[in-house]
Order: C-alpha cells, then sequence, then structure tokens
C-alpha cells in the first residue's frame, strides 16, 4: 500500500527544500507520494525540473498563501 | 544523459564555498558524477572539529549569514557525498602544507589526492572552479 508523506521545508532557501526531497525520495516506497512545502520560490521551478530528470511523476504544483504544495510521486 | 563534473574548491569566502556545495549537492543528487578537489583556503574548513567561519566577501554573504534557514556548505557538500556518492578529495600539497594527513579531515573527505591524478581522472569532463 502507498504512502503519503509531507516535508516541511519551509523557510529554507534553495537547494535546501530539494535536497529535503532527495532525502525522503530515497527512503520511500515506490508508488509513494510526497508532498514538499517550500516558501522558496525557486524551489518550484526546479523540483520539476529534477523529477523530470531522474524520472519520477509530478503530480501537482500549486502556490497557497505564500506557500508551494509541490505533489510527487516516486516511480522507481 | 548525466554529466561528469569536477568541481575545484579553492576560495575560503561563504560565497565561494556555498555555492561550490549548492552545485555539488543538487548535481551529485540529480545523478551526475560529482569530484570536489579541496584546495588552498579552502581545505581548512574540512579540518575534524574545526570551527573556522569563513569570511564574507560581500552582500551576498551577509545576507547568507542573517538568514537561518541557507543550508550550511558543509551539511551541502555532506549531502552530495551521501546521497549522490560525490567523492570529496583533499588536497595532498594543501595536506602537506598544513602538517596534517587525511585522518584529520572530516570523515566525508576521501582520500589525499594529487593534481596528476585529479587531472587524468577530469579528463573529458567539466571542470569548475570556485
Amino acid at each position: 500500500m502507498s504512502d503519503f508523506k509531507t516535508i516541511d521545508a519551509r523557510d529554507t532557501f534553495c537547494p535546501g527544500p530539494l535536497m529535503e526531497l532527495i532525502s525522503y525520495m530515497k527512503t520511500a516506497q515506490v508508488g509513494d507520494t510526497l508532498e514538499l512545502l517550500s516558501t522558496d520560490n525557486g524551489t518550484a521551478s526546479d523540483v520539476p525540473e529534477w523529477i523530470d530528470k531522474v524520472g519520477h511523476e509530478m503530480i501537482s504544483s500549486e502556490k497557497i498563501d505564500d506557500v508551494w504544495h509541490l505533489k510527487v510521486r516516486k516511480l522507481k | 544523459m548525466s554529466q561528469n563534473y569536477h568541481i575545484v574548491c579553492l576560495s575560503g569566502t561563504r560565497e565561494k564555498l556555498q555555492m561550490a556545495a549548492m552545485f555539488a549537492s543538487v548535481a551529485a543528487a540529480t545523478g551526475d558524477q560529482v569530484t570536489v578537489f579541496f584546495s588552498m583556503n579552502a581545505l581548512p574548513f574540512f579540518i575534524k572539529d574545526s570551527n573556522k567561519v569563513p569570511p564574507v566577501e560581500g552582500q551576498f554573504g551577509e545576507l547568507m549569514e542573517s538568514e537561518i534557514g541557507v543550508p550550511p556548505f558543509k551539511q551541502l557538500f555532506k549531502s552530495a557525498a551521501e546521497l549522490g556518492d560525490a567523492k570529496l578529495l583533499p588536497c595532498s600539497m594543501a595536506l602537506d602544507l598544513l602538517k596534517i594527513d587525511g585522518d584529520a579531515l572530516d570523515p566525508e573527505l576521501g582520500p589525499p589526492t594529487g593534481l596528476t591524478r585529479f587531472l587524468n581522472d577530469a579528463e573529458g569532463g567539466q571542470l569548475l572552479t570556485f
């Protein structure tokens, strides 16, 4: 059964949120969904780039009250 | 397609150490092969239990020091090694000048490396200097 985890990386600057996501991605199971919370605008463009390069799935990206919510799924 | 990056880290200022660490961590965690060669004023920050704080060059160094959410450069280099298998190599000449050996450095750092070895390994890859 796949899992859902929220990673709170608010108030940290590039590349802190991305590195947090990568760190959790390493230990997640295939099919798990991770939601990264970030206040760093650069992260909103870096995460889809990273996801695309390494071959996971970008589920959604939205900014709510100055916080980016980036949902991704581990595919491999 | 993965790249092969060789980063030469010489400067002991906050801005350059930070940028080199950012580059190394993101590239390594993205699947690129990363080797960082530490020499000159950059190396003493990686002596075990060193509390040395790098001086800032200008405005951005000051900004980074005032923001608690900026990831420390040593943590980023460590992430590069742990998450992306980056090789962090101390310069053997710099160790000789400091009169210390590789055991005196943080455990993330690999074996003391000479320039000939580093240049041989860097052949065909991209070389970045900070």
